[in-house]
């Protein structure tokens, strides 16, 4: 054993903890929903805001939704960016667009993936679609739908966008 | 009516990615102790301690005011720690002032910090959340789009992020605490840096910190016994917004509005630009300079980047209205510090205390932190003289 | 200094399982109820808003930010949240209407521990280089601290048997209450060891749940013209984090906490103490001079349901209730935090005089 000891800067200490999640009554009644292949809100009953996904709640209201809203899976972008950086944990590669979307029927945006597409042409106010995975891959997960990809429809003006029926621009 | 009080006293530590030769308890006693010198107090001459930080997970000890009531000297004092996301730094600093302001104390302590290398701040602020979609790729992920909204709806040219990503970091070459020490850098350096989330860029991103930060708060009375100029708190205020709602103005969130309006009326201030002397706010991503300076009343809906573009919020460029002489967020970011820097910054101009970065003759300075999805707000103003 | 008074109080059932409800459906029933009880709708017609969490029990950094959703916050609101139980959220609003920055507030707690294990999360309370790599959970460090008591002869197995008892019996007048019933400390007594020299009983059971309070001015209370009760005085203090520097057999700071908040002052005809662990509501009773004039934990206290987070605003809740109801005229209130009673809270509460 030698006299001069080592000087200890630093020790690693791994948390490693186990939680058992549950979802919420909302996200439970949206997510056994989406594995049929359905996209549904939540409508607030005193501003009428759909609310997706839905918690429960109507952030602006301070009341619980209860009213379901079946939702196209046809959307517009109100924002996006192409991020080259790859997700901790996901295989998917960079560049790759993420987009805040507006599903029809909606009035708030959820974020998710495009592709199909040519990432310099997206723009704000672009209409899309919905992929979705093969029928036989469903599960709780919104990850159903891999990605949105852009659909040959006119341009939603600014200042529609988050305020279209769930019939789309025609509706 | 709020009793007056003054910051007498800051500490900060100098700004580095990873402070590897302090454990926490270290890192927030250097912070405090420097605050307590600059006040030219003791210990035993603190009521209360107040503590504030990010998300626990940024360093993986839940609660850790606990464990720092030995460095703090907090021993058979009250200890609060506050938490209210990214703002934090700000509203602990609202707090502290509060145990003041409501007659309850005379001196207290106010310390925010983040020591985030020792976890991983990435993961932590993109966990993977069952039942939820697994698309955060970091924070300049979720703003990347709130940033290209903005650049439509006032059609503002490609480089006004660059120019203040250069300004900030100019600015932090006069602040030896600062992380990011760039003193060469210029517009074609940030324009060719690596795009990470379009249309962010490497070099207009905030880095990663360690550090602390603390001031020394007391009455009036003990203000004026203070051997240095104290800066007198001359307005505070907080708003949150929920996340998420119908109708919800992202680029320029109406809680950011309603606090600034509430902090210049309790400071008299009716022209943000010509009120106040400077700002520290807090921009973390470059954009967010000209995005503030509408939603914070600086300039018209539209035009922030007209004023950033015209060098008024540039310190070498002799502008009107200098915005992070320190640097700020951009050049240093320990999370949960951030806010309090700002605020304490803000303080150090007005008390003429800022070295090479100090706006000349400034007197009225505004502090700014926000957290969260752009939901939570704290702003202070301080000021050279009582009112 | 203004006087300041509780106009309000609610709170879930404490359950060892909330099952599928996220933070906003937890939260929001026993909002709606608490402002229901004032006449009010939401968060805007309160001045300011202040909760207590904390994120490690859900297992999510941010947690707290759902909780935004529940409160109607549009147009915004003036909000805060600190780490730490609801108790000191209430500390935080009471400084506020103090220096005239609201003339009202909502405080509320809430927290979800059933995901996880909950002393094995709070291992990680406890200082990150000496301690919590060691990964002590909470009961063991309370286990200590029994062991000490113990064995100084400062209580015995079957005081610790009595405090269950009597929290069980309380508790059955207690609609909230998670455990309840009739149980004599000799069925105790002859039950398992779980964590020597804990039994299980020894230990509060694990609670999901929330509560909330409405706290006002005087002249505001008035105002609603409805019935409050004066928050007299308080205060807090913690104690150094090193278990072994302490005397972990009294609690100094509760004592000083209390004192300091004014307990003095009067008699004191109820006190809710929090106490996880049954010979911990001994330290406490005694730190406290508590005589057989006080009722202690009527409610049943924390062994028959800890709601993590806002057990400590309940208990404010808890003596509120037993004054506004007219059963007592004065009582103290106690919240916790850190291991073996290292940081405490002291409220006194007193009966409005007739105006």
């Amino acid at each position: 054993m030698s006299d001069e000891q080592e000087v200890i800067t630093a020790i690693k200490a791994p948390v490693f903890l186990k939680y058992n999640f549950t979802a919420g009554k909302a996200a439970t009644r949206f997510l056994a929903q989406i594995k049929k292949g359905v996209l549904t809100g939540q409508r607030c009953p005193k501003c009428a805001a759909v609310f997706v996904p839905p918690r429960g709640s109507c952030a602006a209201c301070g009341v619980a939704t209860e009213e379901e809203v079946v939702l196209a899976d046809k959307a517009t972008v109100q924002s996006f960016t192409i991020v080259s950086i790859p997700i901790p944990n996901n295989p998917i590669q960079p560049p790759y667009i993420i987009a805040n979307l507006v599903p029809d029927g909606a009035n708030v945006s959820f974020i998710h993936l495009m592709s199909e597409c040519v990432n310099e042409d997206i723009h704000i106010g672009q209409r899309v679609q919905a992929v979705w995975k093969p029928q036989a891959e469903w599960d709780y997960a919104m990850a159903n739908i891999r990605y949105f990809k852009p659909i040959d429809e006119p341009d939603v003006p600014v200042d529609r966008i988050g305020k279209l029926p769930v019939t789309g621009l025609e509706g | 009516m709020a009793n007056l009080a003054a910051v007498v006293g800051i500490g900060q530590t100098k700004y580095t990615t990873k402070r590897g030769d302090v454990s926490i308890a270290g890192l927030v006693r250097e912070a405090a102790v420097n605050a307590l010198q600059d006040a030219d107090l003791t210990w035993d001459d603190i009521e209360a301690v107040i503590v504030g930080k990010a998300p626990d997970m940024f360093e993986g000890i839940i609660m850790p005011e606990a464990y720092l009531t030995d460095a703090l000297g907090c021993n058979g004092k009250p200890m609060l720690r506050v938490h209210t996301a990214g703002s934090v730094g700000g509203s602990t600093a609202l707090v502290a002032a509060s145990h003041v302001q409501s007659g309850t104390f005379k001196r207290v302590l106010t310390v925010a910090f983040e020591k985030q290398s020792e976890s991983n701040a990435m993961w932590a602020l993109s966990n993977p959340q069952p039942f939820s979609t697994h698309l955060n790729a970091g924070a300049g992920g979720y703003f990347a789009p709130i940033i290209r909204e903005y650049m439509r709806r006032s059609k503002a040219p490609y480089n006004v992020g660059i120019k203040v990503a250069v300004k900030d970091r100019l600015h932090g070459a006069r602040n030896p605490l600062a992380h990011l020490q760039k003193p060469d850098i210029t517009m074609q350096e940030v324009e060719d840096s690596f795009m990470l989330w379009d249309p962010l860029r490497f070099l207009e991103s905030c880095p990663s910190s360690d550090g602390a930060c603390a001031m020394v708060i007391v009455s009036e009375e003990l203000a004026t016994k203070s051997p240095k100029p104290p800066a007198w708190i001359r307005g505070g205020a907080m708003r949150s917004e929920p996340t998420m709602y119908a109708g919800r103005d992202e680029v320029s969130p109406q809680a950011g509005r309603d606090c600034a309006a509430d902090v210049y009326k309790q400071a008299g201030i009716t022209n943000p630009r010509k009120d106040l002397d400077c700002a520290e706010v807090y921009v973390p991503f470059s954009w967010y300079e000209p995005m503030w300076l509408e939603n914070l009343g600086f300039a018209p809906e539209g035009e922030g980047w007209k004023l950033t573009m015209s060098g008024a919020t540039s310190l070498d460029e002799g502008g009107d209205i200098p915005w992070n002489c320190s640097g700020g967020v951009l050049c240093s970011n320990p999370i949960g510090a951030s806010g309090m820097i700002r605020f304490a910054e803000a303080a150090r101009q007005v008390r003429g205390d800022a070295g090479a970065h100090q706006v000349e003759g400034a007197k009225l300075a505004l502090g700014h932190a926000y957290g969260g999805g752009a939901q939570f707000y704290s702003m202070w103003v301080v000021g050279a003289h009582k009112s | 200094m203004k006087k300041i008074a509780i106009v309000a109080y609610q709170q879930s059932d404490s359950v060892s399982d909330a099952g599928a409800v996220n933070e906003v459906e937890l939260i929001m029933p026993v909002l709606q109820r608490t402002f229901a009880q004032v006449g009010l709708n939401n968060a805007q017609d309160v001045d300011f808003v202040c909760s207590g969490s904390c994120d490690y029990l859900q297992g999510a950094a941010f947690a707290f930010v759902a909780g935004v959703d529940a409160l109607g916050a549009v147009p915004p609101i003036k909000e805060s949240h600190v780490e730490m139980d609801a108790a000191w959220a209430l500390y935080e609003s009471i400084l506020k209407i103090r220096m005239g920055h609201a003339d009202s507030a909502l405080i509320y707690g809430f927290s979800k521990s059933s995901p996880g294990e909950l002393p094995i999360v709070l291992s990680q309370q406890l200082d990150p280089y000496y301690l919590a790599p060691l990964w002590i959970d909470s009961v063991s460090l309370a286990a200590l601290q029994a062991r000490l008591m113990l064995d100084a002869g400062l209580i015995t197995e079957r005081d610790m048997a009595e405090v269950v008892s009597r929290s069980r019996r309380n508790a059955r007048s207690n609609p909230h209450a998670q455990l309840s019933g009739d149980i004599s400390p000799e069925d105790i007594l002859a039950g398992e060891m779980y964590l020597s020299p804990l039994r299980k009983a020894d230990c509060c059971p694990v609670s999901d749940g929330a509560s909330a309070m409405i706290i006002a001015t005087v002249e505001q209370a008035q105002e609603w013209g409805v019935p409050y009760v004066i928050i007299s005085g308080i205060d807090h203090c913690i104690e150094t984090h090193n278990l072994g520097m302490r005397d972990l057999t009294d609690s100094v700071s509760t004592r000083t906490a209390a004192k300091r908040a004014g307990i003095d002052a009067g008699k004191v005809d109820v006190a809710e103490l929090y106490a996880p662990f049954s010979h911990q509501e001994i330290i406490l009773t005694r730190a406290l001079g508590l005589g057989k004039e006080t009722s202690v934990n009527p409610s049943g206290g924390v062994l028959a349901g800890n709601l993590m987070m806002a057990s400590g605003l309940s208990r404010i809740g808890e003596v509120f209730n037993r004054i506004v109801s007219g059963a007592a005229r004065r009582g103290i209130a106690h919240a916790t935090s850190g291991p073996c009673l290292q940081h405490n809270l002291v409220t006194v509460l007193e009966r409005a005089e007739k105006a």
